[in-house]
C-alpha cells in the first residue's frame, strides 16, 4: 500500500528498526524521491575560564527544487513548515537566531557561529519577488508563529537594507540588495517556548540521537544561549552541477560550571544536561562528538574520558584543530553499560591566545537630551592589518548627527574608504551607517557619534518606559588573516562546525563579531496627564481667543451703576401694571 | 541720529563677539527655548555635511531648513558668526528707519486731524509732540540689539535671526511704501515659515491708505490694487519655490519644510504650546486638534484687519506677536521682534492694566526655563510637567502683554474721539468697560 504523501515516517522508522519482519514501505510515484540526507555533531570546547562552549549542528540536504511550479509535497527529513515557507515567500537564504546572553570575546575566543543578543533576521529573497516589503511583513509574521516569538514587532522602523554586509552565504550570483533586509529586536527574550517548536523542526524530534541532549530547565540555566536556523542552497559536488538546500540548526550554549574559590571542576555530559546519550538518531548518516583537546595535546590540561582513539583535525577560525571524536553511530561507543557520559577532570591551567578581532560599544554623556555612541575596534594581531565592515543600525529615536563622525586609531585620524548612510525618518526607517574601516595592528579603533534622543508620543512608550530602549548590535564583519592556509574546497566532507562560512582564499577567514546592544534612557512626558494637558494647553489658547474676541467684538460704554435687587423687582412690578419705572 | 545708531550698533557687535568667543556659545546653541528642530543651527551643518556624502538632506528627519539657506551657507558656512552678527543689524537698522517713517506720518496725520478740529478739548494731553517722539526709533533698535532673547538667539546661530531680518526689512518697505520689494520681502518671509502670509492684509491695508485708495468691497481700484499686489506676490513666490526646486532637482523640500511646520512630527520641547499637547494627545483626536491650532494661528487676520483697518502698523504688531506665541515651533528670537516694537507704543502706558504683572511674570519665567529643564533632563527629580508649566505661563504672560496693549490702544482711540474725561448723566465721574 503507498504510504500517505505528507506522513513524515521517522518515528516508522524507529519503529521498524527492531522488526525486521515487518514489510517494507515501498513507495510508487512516478517521480524519483529527492535525496536527503541529515547530520548532526556536536562540538565540545573546554575554556580558559573554566566555562564549557557546546555546540550542536543539526544539518538538513534536500536536493529539490521549491520553487519549480508543481508544489513539493512530499517532506521527509525537511520540516514541512519551513519548506512551505521557503516556497511560499521565494526565500533564497534565511537566517534567523534568537540569543540571551552576550558573548564575552575576550573570555572565551571566538563563537563558530555568532549571534547578537536577542532575535536576528536577515534574509535574501529571489530575484522573481515584486514587493520586497510586502513579502518581509507576511515573513516576519508568519515565522513568528513558527518559532513562538515576537517578530511581529520587526516593521520599517527596525528594518534595513545593508549595502555591504551580509553577503549571501549560500551559492546564487545575485547581488543585488534590493532583495535583502535585515532586522533585530535586541529586546526579544528567549525561553522553553522558543525552544520548543525548534527541536520540533529536527527530523528526530528530541528523542533519539543528540537532541536527547536538549533540555530546557538546563539549558538556560546558563552564561549564553543562542539557538539558530539557517537555510540557503548549497552546491552538491564540486562543478556545482547539482545544487541542494542546507538547513541548519544550531545551539550554542556555555556552561559555567565554576564554582569560585574552588578551582576548575569536572564536567560531565550528564551534570551539563542532566541526561546521557544511549543512541544516535536513526535517520542520521552521520552523528558524532567532537571535543577540542588542541589546547592539551598530551593530556596535561586536563583528560578526557571514556578514552577514544579517533582524533580528526580541522581547520576552524584561522587555526588548525584537533578534535577527539565519538562516532554515535557505533555501537561500541556507547559501551557495555549502553549510554555515553562523557567527563573531562582538569589539572592545570594555561592563558589563551587573544582573539585577533573583538569589538565593544558603549554609550557616554549625561542627562536626557543628549548622548554619543562609541564603538571600540581591537585588532590583536601583532603585524596585519585588515579591513572591517562596520554596520549600525539606530532606531530613529535617537538622531545621530553625521557630521559629528569621528574615527580615530592610536590617537589619529583614520578616514574610512567607504560610508554608506542612510539617514533615518521619523517612525519610517532607522538610520543606516555602514563603513569600511582599515584597522591598524595591534592597536584600537574607536568610532564616535553624537545623537540627541527624541520625545515620543505616550503611546509610542514602552509599557516600561523607565527601562529604556534598546539599540540593536552592531555588525563588524571582516576577512581576518588566518594564521594556517584555510581549505577552499568547500564540498570536501568536513566537520559541520567548520563548513559554515564559505571561504574564498586560503590566507584568510571570514568572521563576524556582534558588538553589546545599548540600553539608552528617554525622556517622557507624564502619562497620567493627557486629559489634563488637553485642558490645561485649550485653557491658555482660550485666553487668548477670549481676551482677543473680547476686544475685537465689543466697544467702549460709559457704565450705568445698575440699581439695587430690589428696586429691580420693583421696576418689573411697575412694568406690569403699565406705570413708568422709578 | 545717525551717531547714537552707530554707537549702539557697535555696543551691540561687541556683545555678540565676546560671547562667541566664549564657552557659553555651546551650551547656547543647545538650549532649546532658544532653537527648535526649525533653527538650529547644528542641523544647518548636518544638512551640509549629509550634502557632502552625496545624500539629499531632506531624505532624512533631521534638516527642515529651505534650500536657499543651503545655497546661501555652503558659500558662508564658514562665516557664519558675521552673517548672523549682520542680520541682527539690518533688521535694527530697518526696524530704526521704518519707525522712523511711521512717525513721521503719525505726527503729520495728527496735525491735520488738529487743524480739522477733530479731537475733543479735554484730550489734549494725549497728543503726541515730537520731542517725546524723537527717540522712539532709538529705543525701538536698542530694545531689538540689546534684547536678551536676540543675544542669545545669534549666539546660539539660529536661523531665527534671519527671518526677522526678511520680515523688519519687509517692513520697512511696505513703511516706505514701495510696494514690490514689499511683496518681495513678504513673499520671501512666508517661503522661510509659512506663517508671515499673515501679514499680507497688513501691507495690504498699510499701501491701500498710503495710495489714498479707500478700502471698499465694490470699488474697483481696491480690487485692481489687491489684485497687484496678490500677482507680485505670487509670482515672487513662484521664483523662489522654482529656484528651490533647482537646488536639488526635487521636490522633496515641500514635505520636509512646509509638511514638517504643519503637521508637527518633533515633540521636542521649546517654548510654545504644541509639543506637550501633542505628546499627550490621544491618537484619534490628533489630526482635529492639529487642524484646530493651525487654523488658530492664522484666524485672527480678518477679525483683527476690520477692527484695525485704518492702524495698519499696529496691526502688524498684533499679528507678529500672534505669529510668534502660536507658531508650531517658537523660540525668543520670535519674541524678540514683537517686543522691539513696544517703544513705539510707549505713550499708551497710562492705560496698561496689567504690565506690572506681565513684566514679573515674564521675568520669572525666563528664569526659570532652564532651572526646571536642568531638574528635568538632567538632576532627574522633576518631570515635563513642571516645565510645562512654565510654558503655560509664559504664554499666558505673553498674551496679556499683547491683550494689554490692544486694550489701551482701542482705548486711546475711543478717548480722542469720546473725550477723556468722562461724565455720566448725573455729571459723577464714569467709568468705561467693554460691552
Amino acid at each position: 500500500p503507498a504510504p500517505k504523501p505528507n506522513q513524515p515516517t521517522s518515528f516508522e522508522a524507529t519503529a521498524d528498526k527492531e522488526d525486521t519482519s515487518a514489510p517494507e514501505t515501498v513507495v510508487q510515484s512516478s517521480v524519483p524521491q529527492p535525496k536527503d540526507d541529515f547530520q548532526e555533531e556536536l562540538v565540545i570546547r573546554p575554556l580558559h575560564s573554566g566555562d564549557i562552549y557546546a555546540s550542536f549542528q543539526f544539518r538538513t540536504l534536500w536536493e529539490t527544487d521549491f520553487m519549480r511550479g508543481n508544489k513539493v509535497s512530499h517532506y521527509r527529513l525537511f520540516p514541512k513548515s519551513l519548506g512551505q515557507v521557503i516556497s511560499k515567500f521565494s526565500v533564497r537564504e534565511l537566517h534567523i537566531s534568537f540569543t540571551q546572553g552576550y558573548w564575552r570575546t575576550m573570555q572565551w575566543g571566538q563563537p563558530f557561529l555568532p549571534s547578537p543578543p536577542g532575535a536576528e533576521l536577515w534574509v535574501w529573497f529571489q530575484d522573481s519577488v515584486t514587493d520586497v516589503d510586502g513579502t518581509w511583513k507576511e515573513l516576519t509574521n508568519v515565522l513568528s508563529g513558527i518559532f513562538c516569538a515576537s517578530l511581529n514587532f520587526i516593521d520599517s522602523t527596525n528594518t534595513v537594507q545593508p549595502s555591504a554586509s551580509f553577503k549571501p552565504l549560500g551559492i546564487g550570483n545575485v547581488t543585488d540588495h534590493r532583495f535583502l533586509r535585515y532586522a533585530t529586536l535586541p529586546r526579544e527574550i528567549v525561553c522553553t517556548e522558543n525552544l520548543t517548536p525548534w527541536k520540533k523542526l529536527l527530523p528526530c524530534g528530541s528523542k533519539a540521537g543528540l537532541a536527547v541532549l536538549l533540555k530546557s530547565e538546563k539549558l538556560f540555566h546558563s552564561s549564553f544561549h543562542s539557538q539558530a536556523v539557517h537555510i540557503r542552497p548549497v552546491c552538491q559536488d564540486w562543478q556545482c552541477k547539482t545544487t541542494s538546500w542546507e538547513l541548519r540548526q544550531t545551539l550554542n550554549v556555555v556552561f559555567d560550571l565554576h564554582t569560585p574559590g574552588q578551582g576548575k571542576l569536572e564536567w560531565s555530559l550528564f551534570k551539563m544536561f542532566s541526561r546521557t546519550l544511549t543512541e544516535a538518531c536513526p535517520l542520521a548518516s552521520s552523528s558524532k562528538i567532537y571535543i577540542d583537546i588542541t589546547d592539551d595535546p598530551q593530556g596535561e590540561q586536563f583528560e578526557v574520558s571514556p578514552a577514544t582513539h579517533l582524533l580528526s583535525q580541522a581547520m576552524v577560525l584561522g587555526d588548525r584543530r584537533t578534535f577527539s571524536v565519538y562516532d554515535l553511530t557505533q555501537q561500541i561507543t556507547f559501551g557495555t553499560v549502553r549510554s555515553l557520559n562523557l567527563l573531562i577532570r582538569w589539572k592545570s591551567s594555561e592563558d589563551m591566545l587573544r582573539p585577533l578581532l573583538h569589538a565593544e560599544r558603549y554609550v557616554a554623556g549625561y542627562g536626557l537630551q543628549t548622548g554619543e555612541i562609541h564603538t571600540l575596534m581591537y585588532n590583536n594581531h601583532p603585524y596585519r592589518s585588515f579591513p572591517v565592515l562596520l554596520l549600525d543600525s539606530v532606531p530613529w529615536y535617537l538622531r545621530l548627527y553625521i557630521h559629528t563622525l569621528t574615527v580615530t586609531s592610536k590617537g589619529k585620524d583614520n578616514k574610512p574608504s567607504y560610508i554608506h548612510y542612510q539617514p533615518s525618518k521619523d517612525r519610517v526607517r532607522p538610520h543606516l551607517l555602514e563603513m569600511l574601516v582599515q584597522l591598524p595592528p595591534n592597536s584600537v579603533t574607536e568610532v564616535t557619534v553624537q545623537f540627541e534622543r527624541a520625545l515620543l508620543k505616550w503611546t509610542e512608550y514602552t509599557p516600561d518606559p523607565n527601562h529604556g530602549f534598546y539599540v540593536g548590535s552592531s555588525v563588524i564583519s571582516s576577512l581576518v588573516p588566518s594564521i594556517v592556509a584555510m581549505d577552499t574546497n568547500s564540498t570536501r566532507e568536513q566537520p559541520l562546525f567548520s563548513s559554515f562560512f564559505p571561504c574564498k582564499e586560503e590566507s584568510s577567514y571570514f568572521m563576524r563579531v556582534y558588538t553589546e546592544p545599548l540600553l539608552v534612557n528617554l525622556p517622557t512626558p507624564d502619562f497620567s496627564m493627557p486629559y489634563n494637558v488637553i485642558c490645561l494647553t485649550c485653557t491658555v489658547v482660550a485666553v487668548g481667543y477670549g481676551s482677543l474676541y473680547n476686544l475685537l467684538t465689543r466697544s467702549f460704554q460709559i457704565e450705568e451703576p445698575s440699581p439695587g435687587l430690589a428696586k429691580r423687582i420693583a421696576n418689573i412690578i411697575r412694568k406690569m401694571r403699565g406705570v413708568p419705572p422709578l | 541720529m545717525a551717531a547714537p545708531l552707530t554707537l549702539l550698533l557697535l555696543v551691540a557687535v561687541t556683545v555678540r563677539a565676546a560671547l562667541y568667543r566664549s564657552s557659553l556659545a555651546d551650551l547656547i546653541s543647545e538650549r532649546v527655548e532658544v532653537v527648535s528642530p526649525l533653527t538650529a543651527w547644528k542641523r544647518v551643518v548636518e544638512g551640509l555635511a549629509l550634502l557632502d556624502l552625496g545624500v539629499s538632506p531632506y531624505s532624512g528627519d533631521v534638516f527642515h531648513e529651505t534650500p536657499l539657506i543651503i545655497y546661501l551657507f555652503h558659500f558662508l558656512v564658514d562665516y557664519a558668526e558675521i552673517t548672523f552678527m549682520l542680520a541682527d543689524v539690518i533688521t535694527a537698522v530697518a526696524l530704526y528707519l521704518s519707525v522712523k517713517d511711521y512717525n513721521k506720518q503719525v505726527f503729520r496725520k495728527q496735525k491735520y486731524a488738529l487743524e480739522a478740529d477733530r479731537y475733543p478739548l479735554d484730550c489734549l494731553e494725549l497728543i503726541r509732540s515730537p520731542k517725546e517722539m524723537q527717540y522712539i526709533p532709538l529705543k525701538v533698535a536698542m530694545f531689538y540689539l540689546l534684547n536678551p532673547f536676540t543675544i542669545l538667539s545669534c549666539v546660539a546661530k539660529s536661523t531665527c535671526g534671519l527671518n526677522n531680518a526678511v520680515i523688519a526689512l519687509f517692513v520697512l518697505s511696505t513703511i516706505k511704501g514701495n510696494v514690490l520689494l514689499s511683496a518681495i520681502f513678504l513673499s520671501l518671509a512666508t517661503y522661510q515659515s509659512i506663517y508671515p502670509l499673515t501679514l499680507c492684509a497688513a501691507a495690504l491695508l498699510y499701501l491701500l491708505q498710503r495710495q489714498y485708495i479707500p478700502v471698499n468691497l465694490r470699488r474697483f481700484s481696491f480690487w485692481w490694487f489687491v489684485a497687484q499686489y496678490a500677482f507680485m506676490y505670487l509670482g515672487s513666490l513662484f521664483v523662489i519655490v522654482g529656484l528651490s526646486f533647482f537646488l536639488l532637482g526635487s521636490w522633496d523640500f515641500l514635505p520636509s519644510v512646509y509638511g514638517f511646520i504643519l503637521s508637527v512630527p518633533d515633540l521636542t520641547p521649546n517654548i510654545g504650546l504644541f509639543w506637550y499637547f501633542f505628546a499627550e494627545m490621544f491618537e484619534h483626536f490628533r489630526l482635529f486638534f492639529l487642524c484646530v491650532f493651525q487654523i488658530n494661528v492664522f484666524f485672527y487676520t480678518v477679525p483683527l484687519s476690520i477692527k484695525l483697518k485704518e492702524h495698519p502698523v499696529f496691526l502688524i504688531f498684533m499679528q507678529l506677536a500672534v505669529i510668534s506665541i502660536f507658531k508650531s515651533y517658537p523660540t525668543v528670537g520670535d519674541i524678540a521682534l514683537y517686543m522691539a516694537f513696544l517703544p513705539v507704543w510707549s505713550h499708551l502706558h497710562r492705560f496698561l492694566r496689567n504690565i506690572f504683572l506681565v513684566s514679573c511674570v515674564l521675568l520669572a519665567c525666563s528664569a526659570l526655563f532652564p532651572v526646571l529643564w536642568h531638574l528635568w533632563i538632567y538632576a532627574g527629580s522633576a518631570n515635563s510637567n513642571f516645565y510645562y508649566a512654565i510654558t503655560l505661563l509664559f504664554n499666558v504672560a505673553q498674551i496679556l502683554l499683547v491683550s494689554d496693549y490692544f486694550y489701551a490702544f482701542l482705548r486711546r482711540e475711543h478717548h480722542l474721539s469720546h473725550g477723556l474725561y468722562l461724565k455720566r448723566k448725573d455729571g459723577s465721574e464714569a467709568t468705561l468697560v467693554l460691552k
